[in-house]
């Protein structure tokens, strides 16, 4: 298809992304835009970039669409058996290491960024951060993807220490539309997970929910359907 | 090196042997071979009822439409069905191999086959060659979980859509969609949009063309309309017909070689029971 030049369909899926997760007093909160592109097509403007891998542990991807999906699909099937080996609840540093022994064992094959966080009774809430070559490393909080360089400076101001948790997803969702605002390969809605003892909450967040900041203009709902 | 004792089959993975060769023979000037590729639109939309895919029908070499009337929805299972837009040949038999594996799978479980285990299968092997195999895929089908609709890329990436596009012509279709599409629409208006997407697609993309295929699976029932719009009718025939009598081409020689100089016809026992 290189020469009806769409570079759309031979580009790697990649998700540009901003992908961050915050630990607050009693759980954690992560968030992710859902934006999925293939060179500079948006291939898909709903994603959902944070996967299930137990009841209790979930993980943000970032970087190349098929390397995250497929060492997530991996590190929930070890996972599993794990859970299943141990008789109880995988912890949250159980999951975040398995998801790095993929990740650093493959290295020159992969190109995924993660952040794996979750609730255990062991630890509470607690935030692992895996970049590109499979580090690991514990944070109260978290950012990843290619929106992330727009976030340090705000974060280094904005977060502080015993947030509750509307102060901390507020901050998500402020973070992410920020990210969002400012790059490109990030946008769609902002979807976020809050997991804490009694469990795990899905929220959304369309474009009309999402504060406005500079130069933006107010969210106009897509035209009305066309009839035939 | 020690030989192996018996010659294993290839583990898998892609087989890097033959790309120096192929470098070497580019250096000197011979050109690759040209692929078959579907330019293509492929589509797919959940609707009330079920999933409805639709494809064009052009299949190109380079510039040459090599078969105006291609099929691009293969059958996956009774109730599976995928739409491939990339090169034919990968397209072909990738979803060969998967049918096959399902149906092995459907003996061995004994149960209809499910969506997720054609994707899975799909973006296993696929994710294995690094984006080598150049399929792009558009997979629906209703199974007991319900309706579902996945797109599959090259590199064994997948995204779960209410509606979607692949191929050259995507952009095209994906307008249509998006300005139309609505949750829960009926079989006819269904129908109506993939139809009208698959026709943005062959009459502004140069690399889809020709008719509409489609593939409409509900709970227990798939329908496959084979060319079901044709907007691209042959306008012209010729009345007096093409007649290609002796004397229309010049002839500037002739050479006959007799084969039973070089043939000898050996007469065999006749094969037995």
């Amino acid at each position: 298809m290189e020469e009806f030049g769409c570079e759309w369909n031979d580009a790697p899926h990649s998700m540009g992304t901003t992908i961050m997760a915050v630990q607050y007093d009693g759980g954690v909160i992560l968030g992710a835009d859902s934006r999925t592109t293939t060179g500079v097509y948006v291939a898909n403007r709903a994603s959902d970039k944070i996967t299930e891998l137990t009841d209790n542990v979930y993980i943000c991807r970032s970087g190349s669409a098929a390397d995250s999906q497929i060492v997530s699909d991996y590190a929930r099937y070890f996972l599993n058996q794990h859970t299943i080996q141990l008789g109880r609840d995988a912890t949250v540093k159980t999951a975040a290491n398995i998801a790095r022994e993929l990740s650093y064992g493959n290295k020159s094959f992969l190109e995924c960024g993660l952040i794996v966080a979750g609730w255990d009774k062991y630890e509470k809430g607690s935030v692992y951060s895996i970049p590109l070559g499979g580090t690991i490393l514990r944070l109260p909080f978290s950012t990843g993807g290619s929106g992330s360089s727009y976030l340090y400076g705000f974060l280094d101001q904005a977060w502080k220490e015993g947030m509750n948790k509307e102060e901390a997803e507020e901050l998500v969702v402020k973070a992410v539309s920020l990210a969002m605002a400012r790059d490109g390969s990030s946008g769609g809605v902002v979807r976020t997970v809050i997991i804490d003892s009694s469990g795990v909450t899905r929220n959304f967040y369309p474009g009309d929910k999402l504060p406005l900041y500079y130069e933006e203009i107010p969210y106009r709902p897509t035209v009305e359907p066309m009839s035939a | 090196m020690a030989e192996a004792a018996i010659a294993l089959p290839p583990k898998g993975g892609f087989n890097f042997d033959l790309c120096k060769r192929n470098a070497m023979l580019e250096k000197n000037g011979i050109a690759l071979p040209r692929f078959r590729k579907t330019g293509t639109t492929i589509v797919g939309l959940v609707f009330k009822d079920g999933v409805i895919l639709g494809a064009d029908t052009r299949a190109t070499e380079g510039e040459i439409v090599c078969d105006k009337n291609c099929e691009k929805i293969h059958y996956m299972a009774p109730n599976i069905y995928c739409c491939g837009a990339g090169t034919a040949a990968d397209t072909e038999n990738v979803t060969d191999m998967v049918r096959s594996q399902l149906e092995l799978h459907r003996y061995a479980t004994n149960r209809e086959s499910r969506v997720v285990t054609a994707l899975t299968m799909l973006k296993t092997h696929l994710f294995g060659y690094r984006g080598q195999v150049s399929a792009a895929l558009v997979l629906g089908g209703v199974d007991v979980t319900g309706p579902h609709l996945h797109t599959v890329y090259p590199h064994g990436s997948t995204d779960t859509l209410p509606f979607a596009t692949m191929g050259s012509g995507s952009l095209a279709a994906m307008s249509v969609f998006e300005s139309r599409y609505k949750e829960d629409m009926t079989r006819e208006e269904g129908m109506e949009i993939v139809s009208a997407a698959i026709c943005a697609g062959i009459f502004n993309d140069l690399g889809s063309g020709s008719n509409v295929d489609l593939c409409i699976l509900t709970k227990g029932k798939a329908e496959y309309l084979r060319n079901y719009k044709k907007p691209n009718p042959r306008s012209y025939i010729r009345s007096k017909g093409y007649d290609f009598a002796r004397g229309h081409t010049a002839i500037l020689s002739t050479k006959i070689t007799p084969l039973k100089d070089q043939v000898t016809i050996v007469e065999g026992d006749a094969m037995e029971e």
